[in-house]
């Protein structure tokens, strides 16, 4: 415990003072959400490419079901969070911004590597940088309704291609959910990379397991979190 | 205590709701469904009406007459044909019927394709021509005495052969080379005792068409067992619930005309009339719901019984299966290879090679499995078990090489071409045994040239193994322009598999068509997931991939190198 961690009655600073505490920015529900969205994505893009014939290392049977399964549950579990996220006004984190956008891009590129600052303030209204937002948001509007309708329109193509058999347009959407996919597996990777450039090469998925992540709050934020929320605050 | 109700209401609303999805979904995946289990229910329903081992035919067992009382069927019949009058006695419409029947004219009118088909016609990959053979090959004729092609089969009633389909076989054998008629005196064919008839027996012995019945001449079309068609051959007799699961004991224990069933004498399921992609359609033309497909008896097809949504059960894995059904034929899957009960069918013939003599003689030579590889009256072949078909789109309809199309013989000759592809709603992907035959045609007008075979005079084939002469006279029986020069060439015919179907767990796997080089791998037209690719999207996506990975190497690279500078 240093001192800049005590509760700010006990301190008396003459600029607007910040205060480096715990704090819970991963509910819950977000973090199961995240977890089991990315194991889903993980069996999604096995089973997927082995339907697709890069890989098989599981029968071309089993991988169909599995991954329709699969495929449901994270429908699902997307209608859900949608439904939280609204619900819960956690949308706003994910609204995307240019602002900053830049600055951030360029210290992945060039600062960190020179030991400079993240230049982006983590805020308890907006956790996430600007390009985060950007990923997150491309991914929740753009590639993950590719994947899903596209999903279900391959799922279902008995439904729609009638009986005359609609080669071409089965073509078509079997291509949309292959762009979605490479899209899909392109982000992953990305992310779990740039999940190791925290402090430590684990800080960023310790926190996306326990929850609690160090924030720089002001004295209101302290005062507030510790008054109606002392769950969310260390 | 209002509470505890209030709950106990809010529970049953639940489970009710609960109950309705889950009936609902049930219902969506199973509504089109007729399983094989509910087909035989139906069919074997009254079976104790009748307690015998008779195979199931399209009419319910039970019948009012015992033939053995019949005092006219007590007579000691001098031939076949008095047969027939007996039968006819009674049965006064039959004659008439099986005069309608391609089984007596050997004639069929394609009138998709305008052609006139039928043996009496078609020259095929096997024995080519029925014409200037006829005593031989009308041993297959449901009558007696058809020695002349040109001319229509003997129009007496009396010359139907009533027994063939109806007695039992052990009392009745059509003798090979007497156009039809039986014989009731020791007889010898190929140097052996031929089976001996015993009219008044098979008379009395009547029943329905059992397999044997059909089989003695369909499990024998080519010129031996399981010759010509490679999915009918005298394994069905007695086939293993492996080898057919509708013909054995085990299974289904089905005659023919279980799903041939006709009435009047003619049944439904012709090779030259295929409706490759069955629907129950109304008289305008539209679509019927899947399950007015058991209406459509007039087509012997799977969907006949089965529906086409044969799949049972509402799991994913049924529904998945039966998104195939307007693509895929089921025999496609279901029928993973042919002649499969131990009994070879012939996929090679080269006639070219035919007329070779040992000391003036004529020889034959069996391969190590112990088939005929060589036939000095036929020529060289090949014989081969458990065979993987050879897949195609196919929409029902063949066009045939007649005598008058000349041919291309730049490559091999398909004698009878398959219609439909991947854009024909006709049309799904089927099962075919492939015959490769090389047979003569006419050297100059590259016609199909008739074979004057069998015969007793010195110009059939099988008698002086002269092939100018042997062809010359085949020619000149049939009144056709023929050069005098004949050539050999590569032809090939389809044969559409359809028997022979495997239990469901001895069905086609799903990666033997979903993966490269499966057995899918020449069908064009439709995007097979697991076969397939998008060729250049495939590789933009790899590429995204590689670049990603390459990038956060070199990111990975700069961040190591620079690891020090930032700890000061």
């Amino acid at each position: 415990m240093t001192d800049n961690q005590s509760s700010p009655a006990a301190r008396k600073n003459d600029k607007p003072a910040t205060f480096h505490r715990k704090v819970k920015n991963y509910s819950r529900y977000e973090r199961f959400w995240h977890w089991s969205q990315a194991i889903l994505i993980f069996i999604l893009a096995f089973s997927g490419f082995t339907v697709h014939g890069t890989i098989r290392f599981i029968p071309f049977k089993s991988a169909v079901m599995i991954h329709d399964i699969a495929a449901f549950a994270l429908i699902f579990l997307w209608l859900f969070t949608a439904f939280w996220t609204f619900t819960t006004g956690q949308w706003r984190h994910f609204v995307p911004t240019n602002k900053g956008l830049w600055a951030v891009i360029m210290h992945y590129l060039v600062g960190m590597m020179s030991g400079q600052p993240h230049p982006y303030k983590r805020t308890l209204s907006r956790k996430q940088n600007p390009l985060q937002s950007f990923a997150y948001f491309s991914i929740m509007t753009v590639v993950g309704p590719l994947l899903w309708l596209s999903g279900l329109a391959y799922m279902f193509y008995s439904f729609w291609a009638g009986n005359s058999g609609n080669h071409d347009i089965f073509s078509l959407v079997v291509l949309l959910h292959l762009i979605g996919a490479f899209l899909m597996v392109a982000f992953v990777i990305g992310h779990i990379y740039m999940v190791t450039t925290g402090k430590t090469l684990i800080h960023y998925t310790k926190a996306m397991i326990t929850g609690f992540e160090d924030m720089e709050l002001t004295e209101a934020e302290v005062t507030y979190l510790e008054t109606h929320e002392p769950d969310r605050i260390k | 205590m209002t509470d505890h109700a209030a709950f106990r209401g809010l529970g049953s609303v639940c489970r009710f709701f609960a109950a309705m999805i889950l009936l609902s979904f049930y219902f969506i995946a199973s509504e089109p469904i007729v399983g094989p289990g509910s087909a035989l229910a139906a069919t074997t329903g009254s079976s104790e009406a009748k307690p015998t081992d008779d195979q199931i035919t399209g009419k319910k067992p039970g019948e009012t007459a015992d033939h053995t009382k019949f005092e006219i069927l007590q007579q000691d019949f001098k031939s076949a044909p008095d047969v027939t009058k007996a039968c006819l006695s009674c049965h006064n419409e039959a004659a008439t019927q099986v005069h309608d029947s391609i089984h007596w004219k050997w004639e069929y009118d394609n009138e998709k394709t305008g052609q006139k088909l039928g043996k009496r016609y078609v020259i095929n990959a096997f024995c080519g021509n029925v014409a200037s053979n006829e005593a031989r090959c009308t041993s297959c004729h449901a009558g007696y005495g058809w020695k002349d092609m040109r001319q229509p089969p003997p129009s007496e009633p009396e010359n139907v052969d009533c027994l063939v389909c109806h007695a039992e076989k052990k009392y009745y054998s059509k003798f090979p080379t007497m156009a039809g008629l039986p014989v009731t005196e020791p007889t010898k064919f190929s140097g052996k005792d031929f089976p001996v008839s015993d009219l008044t027996k098979a008379a009395q012995s009547v029943s329905l068409p059992q397999r044997e019945n059909c089989g003695s001449c369909h499990f024998y079309g080519g010129g031996g067992d399981g010759v010509k068609h490679g999915d009918l051959d005298s394994s069905l007799h007695n086939p293993s619930l492996d080898l057919d699961v509708h013909m054995s004991a085990d299974g289904g224990n089905m005659a023919c005309s279980a799903c041939h069933s006709g009435s009047g004498h003619t049944w439904p399921g012709s090779r030259y009339d295929i409706d490759a992609k069955p629907q129950a359609r109304d008289d305008e033309g539209k679509k019927l719901p899947v399950f007015a497909m058991r209406r459509v008896n007039e087509t012997a097809s799977c969907e006949s019984c089965h529906s086409d949504a044969p799949h049972q059960s509402a799991t994913l894995e049924a529904i998945k299966l039966n998104n195939h059904t307007d693509t895929v034929a089921c025999q496609t899957c279901h029928i993973p290879e042919f002649a499969r009960g131990g009994v070879a069918t012939k996929t090679l013939w080269d006639w070219s090679t035919a007329g070779k003599l040992k000391d003036g003689k004529p020889f034959t030579v069996k391969d190590d499995k112990g088939h005929p590889s060589y036939d000095s009256k036929k020529g060289d072949f090949n014989y081969e078990e458990n065979v993987q078909p050879t897949y195609s789109w196919f929409n029902g309809t063949f066009t045939y090489v007649t005598d008058e199309d000349p041919v291309d013989t730049s490559k091999p000759v398909i004698l009878n071409a398959l219609g439909g592809d991947a854009n024909d709603d006709k049309a799904r992907i089927w099962p075919f045994k492939l015959m490769n035959t090389r047979q003569p045609i006419d050297a100059e007008s590259k016609k199909l040239v008739y074979m004057h075979l069998f015969g007793k005079d010195a110009d059939a084939f099988w008698k002086n193994f002269d092939w100018p002469k042997a062809i010359q006279s085949g020619m000149d029986y049939m009144g056709k322009d023929y050069s005098g020069k004949f050539e050999f060439v590569e032809t090939r015919m389809w044969w559409p598999i359809t028997h022979m179907v495997a239990p469901a767990n001895k069905a086609v796997q799903c990666d033997e068509c979903h993966s490269k080089n499966g057995r899918l791998e020449g069908i064009e037209g439709v995007f097979i997931p697991g076969r397939d690719n998008h060729g250049i999207i495939d590789w933009l996506g790899y590429g995204l991939i590689i670049l990603t990975i390459l990038g956060i190497g070199i990111h990975t690279i700069f961040r190591i190198a620079t690891r020090k500078s930032r700890q000061h």
